[in-house]
């Protein structure tokens, strides 16, 4: 049987986490091509409706990542993302979601191997874990 | 009418191309819906490149702008302006990372090239949502406040005046000068701290430019960069500072001692004191919780002997406004207090000194006119100096405190030559650490001098004898690492190199100021290496230890750097200020105020009469807080909004065509799967 690939979309802060990204790729850190970046200013500004659009245009997963607690360049953004993100896995417990899949993770601006460790266990979980359980209910 | 996109895939040379078809996915790009163009270049970033950019602005009429190439954090702002330069709204450009994201991190080429189509769609499909932005400029008032006069404070605010701006330097003690007033000597040069210090001192107070504000807190800061509002407390001094003479008649007269601060407690101060005869302002301050006509109602010596009737005790406690353009933050470090390592006997055994108490210890102008004596009156004929007290200890501070190695050579030098060659001296070190212009050299000098290095750090000190001539002494108790023994080190004096540590009051000071502090606890500067004097708030500098432990030679470089951004913004008279805050539509606000709640920066306030909340965009930094809470949909980060995020995420969900090598191998199962999930 082929291979499950799942395709991940990554909601990351300009500050910190895109910045790992780029130190990640500056130190040819390699990492699965599954995870797809976009990049926000804070993590505070990841409206959850664009973490269910994500998972209903076809993603598997979604990664949110910012800066460490305390570190949040706007002061405390990205706690609200924290908050938000745990009100959002139990919605989508009752839509029958894993909550695998919505990671929240802190990866500073100096932690490209963090970042790339983060992509690559993501991936490898969220293989395990399958396409995503909507896709067959899915007849928009 | 339709968008006209053009988009251009980099090669960089084969940085890019050697892990992803960048023709393939021009010629992708080119097949995407408004695009008008799609262009591969060995070099997008080069002239060449640009001017391809510019070229199809004016000759294809595009009005939409995408380069997949490095990081937007490399060169977002070289395409932006070759945009501009081409007629085109900067903001009408998206950039998407296919190196440091795609081709530098992806080991396969097929699955390298099939990433970067996905990345350029969802830049594609972002762009066509772009709007044109414009960014804001905003005049910068030309004053400049600078909190904290120590050496830091001094040195930024002489910068400053000397450029022709005012200054506000507003210090919170009587006098200017903070800990650099207090020691005696200077590493490795061994001048005299106040025979360099003082002379600044006395320039900050002759400097017409400069308002100097002493026994004064910044207590409100309102505003944005260029534009802050400042309130200020003045303590009440209880002296008139116009006609005292600095005549120091009253600080003999007043009858009340009480334990010196800046003698670091290891002498008496009257009620009514200053710190040294060179404090700049030479005027004494009456101590409200200690004097005795103020707390009872007795006494009034001082007023009786005042010979110019400066004494007035009815002073109340001030507040002014002042309007600055920029502020420098240099309010410094506090020592760490050794009493909580109680194995150090600090505060139990009176021949235990903190680096700041020997610093007084040997001060011409301290409490024993700067002879190294103990409590007894004698000198010590030994001497333990402990380094990282509370500084690489996991229970206090991880970091380095850098500067006690080099006062710890320092003190061994002063004793040596001030009580003798005879001293024995022992230094407790975990490592050397002498890193600056001078100072190795300084460290070799001090070991030819005869001093002693023990590698360890203390367990124990302790006054329980176990021989004979331990009897009357303090026992270092340690391990020895290089010899791999315990040992025991009978001393007379011990001076503990305390830890420089952010003042009490950084959490506060840093709200008031709406900065942010790092994991130490000091204030966080914008980027450690690159923007080591700057804030993530525009328009507030750092100089000095309140950013980090510092020298004295570090803290004014420091200091200087400070000054210069804050005169770079001053001197400009302007500033621009991104376009990119959030932004509520008042047709779709229902009012909630959830908003304001959210906001960091306090820069959202209700309109009652419109029953709406209104974005004050000069106070917004366009984190996105509201937006992303909003349960109306109505707050919307400009450059970030719903739309845009949306289509960047069709795209990048969207199904393309396979790289060509992997043709016969793809899997139409997923390809059906995204297709449909996309639809």
């Amino acid at each position: 049987m082929e291979e499950f690939e799942p395709t991940i979309v990554a909601f990351v802060c300009n500050w910190c986490t895109y910045t790992a990204a780029d130190l990640a790729g500056t130190a040819r850190m390699t990492q699965f091509p599954n995870v797809r970046l976009i990049r926000m200013m804070c993590t505070g500004m990841v409206d959850p409706k664009y973490v269910i659009k994500a998972l209903l245009a076809g993603a598997d997963a979604v990664l949110i990542s910012g800066c460490h607690p305390g570190d949040c360049h706007y002061i405390n953004g990205n706690y609200k993302a924290r908050r938000r993100v745990k009100l959002l896995q139990e919605i989508l417990t009752g839509f029958g979601i894993d909550t695998r899949r919505v990671k929240l993770t802190w990866v500073g601006a100096s932690e490209g191997n963090e970042f790339a460790e983060t992509v690559n266990h993501l991936v490898n979980e969220i293989r395990e874990l399958g396409p995503i359980e909507t896709r067959e209910l899915m007849v928009v | 009418m339709a968008n006209r996109i053009g988009v251009y895939v980099c090669h960089c040379g084969t940085n890019i191309a050697g892990k992803v078809d960048s023709v393939g996915v021009a010629k992708f790009a080119s097949t995407l819906k408004n695009v008008v163009v799609g262009r591969d270049y060995k070099f997008m970033c080069s002239d060449p490149g640009q001017e391809m950019i510019i070229r199809d602005i004016k000759d294809l009429g595009l009005n939409r702008v995408v380069v997949a190439s490095c990081s937007p954090r490399l060169h977002e702002k070289t395409f932006q302006g070759a945009c501009q330069r081409g007629g085109l709204n900067p903001f009408l450009f998206q950039m998407t990372c296919i190196r440091e994201h795609c081709s530098w991190v992806t080991k396969d080429f097929d699955e390298a090239t099939e990433k970067a189509k996905h990345l350029v769609a969802a830049a594609v499909s972002r762009v066509n949502y772009h709007a044109k932005l414009y960014h804001r400029e905003e005049n910068v008032h030309p004053d400049v406040l600078v909190v904290g006069g120590g050496i830091a404070g001094i040195q930024a605010s002489l910068d400053v005046a000397k450029s022709g701006h005012r200054v506000h330097l507003v210090e919170r003690d009587a006098s200017i000068g903070g800990h650099m007033a207090q020691f005696d000597k200077t590493f490795p040069t061994l001048d005299c701290a106040a025979c360099i210090s003082t002379p600044k001192m006395v320039a900050v107070s002759q400097e017409p430019n400069i308002n100097l504000m002493t026994y004064s807190e910044v207590t409100e800061v309102s505003g944005f960069v260029g534009n802050y509002q400042v309130k200020i407390k003045r303590k009440p001094r209880y002296i008139d500072e116009t006609k005292c003479t600095g005549c120091g008649l009253c600080m003999e007269k007043c009858p009340k001692k009480v334990l010196s601060e800046f003698e670091e407690g290891i002498s008496m101060r009257r009620a009514v004191h200053r710190n040294s005869p060179q404090a700049v302002p030479n005027i004494p301050v009456i101590d409200a919780a200690n004097c005795l006509k103020l707390t009872k109602d007795k006494c009034g010596n001082c007023e009786k002997f005042c010979p110019s009737g400066a004494i007035d005790y009815t002073q109340t406690e001030t507040e002014l406004e002042l309007d600055v353009g920029t502020i420098v933050l240099a309010t410094g470090y506090d020592i760490l207090d050794p009493t909580p390592l109680k194995q150090y006997g600090f505060g139990r055994y009176p021949e235990v000194y903190t680096g700041l108490q020997f610093e007084r210890l040997n001060n011409a102008v301290g409490p024993t006119g700067g002879k190294i004596v103990m409590k007894n009156g004698q000198p010590p004929e030994s001497v333990a100096i402990i380094h990282c007290v509370g500084s690489r200890d996991k229970n206090y501070h991880e970091y380095c405190s850098r500067t006690c190695c080099m006062y710890a050579l320092k003190y061994d030098h002063l004793i040596k030559d001030k009580v003798g060659h005879h001293v024995k001296i022992f230094n407790f070190y975990i490592d050397m650490r002498c890193f600056g212009k001078g100072y190795e050299e300084f460290y070799r000098r001090v070991q030819e001098e005869g001093v002693s290095f023990i590698r360890g750090r203390p367990g124990e000190i302790t006054d329980q004898a176990q021989t004979p001539e331990e009897e009357g002494k303090l026992i270092v108790v340690s391990e020895d690492t290089l010899l791999g023994r315990r040992i025991r080190v009978p001393v007379d004096m011990v001076i503990l190199c305390t830890a420089m540590e952010p003042r009490k009051d950084t959490a506060e000071v840093a709200r008031i100021f709406g900065i942010s502090q790092g994991m130490d606890g000091f204030f966080l500067e914008e980027h450690p290496k690159l923007g080591p004097v700057s804030t993530a708030t525009d328009g507030i500098f750092l100089a000095g230890a309140c950013q980090g432990p510092k020298d004295i030679p570090d803290a004014v470089a420091h200091a200087s750097g400070g000054a210069a951004q804050a005169m770079a913004l001053a001197a400009r008279g302007k500033v621009s200020i991104s376009p990119t805050t959030s932004w509520i539509n008042p047709d779709i606000c229902i009012g909630c105020k959830m908003c304001i709640g959210l906001c960091a920066y306090s820069a959202i306030e209700f309109d009652e009469r419109r029953g709406v909340s209104v974005i004050n965009e000069a106070m917004c930094k366009g984190c996105g807080s509201c937006a992303g809470h909003c349960p109306s949909g109505a707050a919307q980060i400009k450059h970030f909004t719903e739309k845009q995020i949306f289509n960047e995420l069709d795209g990048l969900l969207m199904a393309v065509p396979p790289a060509p090598r992997a043709k016969e191998e793809e899997e139409p199962v997923k390809a059906e799967d995204t297709a449909e999930a996309a639809a």
